[in-house]
């Protein structure tokens, strides 16, 4: 999972998103789908960018509230508590560093657990506004045809997966809304590993799954 | 509109700079005296209360000095870095939720700031503020809204009782606008 040279991905994140995780509105779980895209992707890197310059910009204009006497002074208390912030050294990891929290560790670590079909999931902890997983889709393996109630984010981190709209490679991200039912397809090659997030649960367009999806918490 | 102009930002790189290399206390005092009254109010107009905001104020503060080393201004205006720095102890300790935040690219060796590169972006910086003061004023109160951050788009829909859509042709609108103001 090394960075990808950014003309490899074709699908990004859209303004809304990039808007909203700038603003640091997005539930926990879509703000993870976005900062491992943006630490593969050096354009939605720099979109990011502008929308913290817009976000300076609404913070310089909303005013000023003038702050306690001895505001500067425990400010400077607290300086001389703490310790100057290390720099970043470059990524030894396979999973971008958004990740690794979350895992517990690195690829090697994840706990994957089979829900059906020869695809299996781990589950990552977030606030319970929405949900986000990684998925090992086995290559050439379909997920279950599906449609969505509400956004559903999709990042490839390893393989590839094409569905009626287009093929999604690493570093991809797909926003699928309720209009889209897919069915994507893990192409040959490598097993497909996603990192997919949900701010409401999956709508499986078959019977079976959606008994499945009960139980599974897909 | 906003108080400052290409020279004053550039004086605020300095004052980072001076904290930067000689841990100066008076060029601290300054940015603080310009930017921590902005944070806080900021914070209040984002549904802090006043004494969580200059809680929340200390912090940002402090994040300032403890990562002056790793501010760029060939990258991020003064005025953006601490937004992004206010922004996340605002989801941290108001909101009490964690933030995912990207990798930050890995450092090559030291290199100084092209000085026309941090004056560009001063520059650039300095005029989406104008063009943000001149967006309609029904595009900017959404804009404003979304960063102040303590709503999302169909909590505003709730508020102001316009349609979802309406918003967000609103925010695309004024995004066109900022982007073309910005050619």
């Amino acid at each position: 999972m090394k960075k990808t040279n950014m003309t490899d991905i074709n699908h990004h994140l859209t303004d809304p998103l990039l808007m909203a995780y700038s603003a640091g509105t997005l539930p926990e779980a879509f703000s993870l789908v976005a900062a491992t895209h943006i630490s593969l992707c050096d354009e939605c890197r720099a979109r990011l960018g502008s929308f913290d310059a817009v976000g300076g910009e609404v913070m310089m204009d909303a005013g000023s509230v003038a702050v306690s006497d001895e505001c500067l002074a425990a400010t400077l208390k607290r300086i001389n508590q703490g310790a100057p912030a290390p720099r970043p050294a470059p990524r030894k990891s396979v999973l971008p560093s958004p990740l690794l929290d979350y895992v517990g560790g690195d690829l090697g670590d994840v706990k994957w657990r089979k829900i059906g079909g020869g695809v299996s999931q781990m589950i990552l902890s977030t606030s319970k506004d929405a949900t986000v997983r990684l998925l090992r889709i086995p290559a050439g393996t379909a997920v279950p045809d599906h449609g969505h109630r509400g956004t559903e984010l999709t990042l490839v981190l390893q393989g590839a997966f094409r569905d009626a709209t287009d093929r999604f490679g690493v570093g991809d991200v797909e926003v699928a809304n309720e209009d889209l039912n897919h069915k994507p397809v893990a192409e040959a090659g490598a097993d497909c590993i996603c990192l997919a997030a949900t701010d409401a649960p999956l709508r499986f367009n078959a019977f079976l799954p959606r008994v499945a999806q009960k139980f599974m918490r897909i | 509109m906003t108080t400052s102009d290409p020279t004053s930002r550039l004086a605020w790189v300095a004052q980072i700079e001076a904290v930067r290399d000689r841990q100066d206390q008076r060029a601290f005092a300054e940015l603080f005296a310009h930017f921590a009254p902005r944070v806080k109010s900021f914070l209040m107009k984002s549904g802090s209360s006043p004494e969580l905001a200059e809680e929340c104020v200390q912090e940002v503060m402090t994040t300032l000095w403890n990562k002056a080393a790793l501010f760029d201004p060939g990258k991020a205006s003064v005025s953006t870095w601490i937004f992004t720095i206010a922004r996340n102890r605002r989801i941290d300790m108001i909101r009490k939720l964690r933030r995912p935040e990207p990798e930050d690219l890995p450092w090559g060796p030291e290199t100084e700031a092209d000085q026309s590169e941090a004056m560009i972006l001063q520059e650039e910086t300095e005029r989406l503020g104008r063009a943000l003061a001149e967006l309609p004023e029904k595009q900017r109160a959404l804009i404003e809204r979304a960063y102040f951050g303590d709503l999302s788009h169909s909590e505003i829909a709730e508020q102001t009782g316009l349609p979802l859509g309406t918003i967000k042709s609103r925010i695309r609108l004024a995004l066109d606008r900022l982007r073309h103001s910005m050619k």
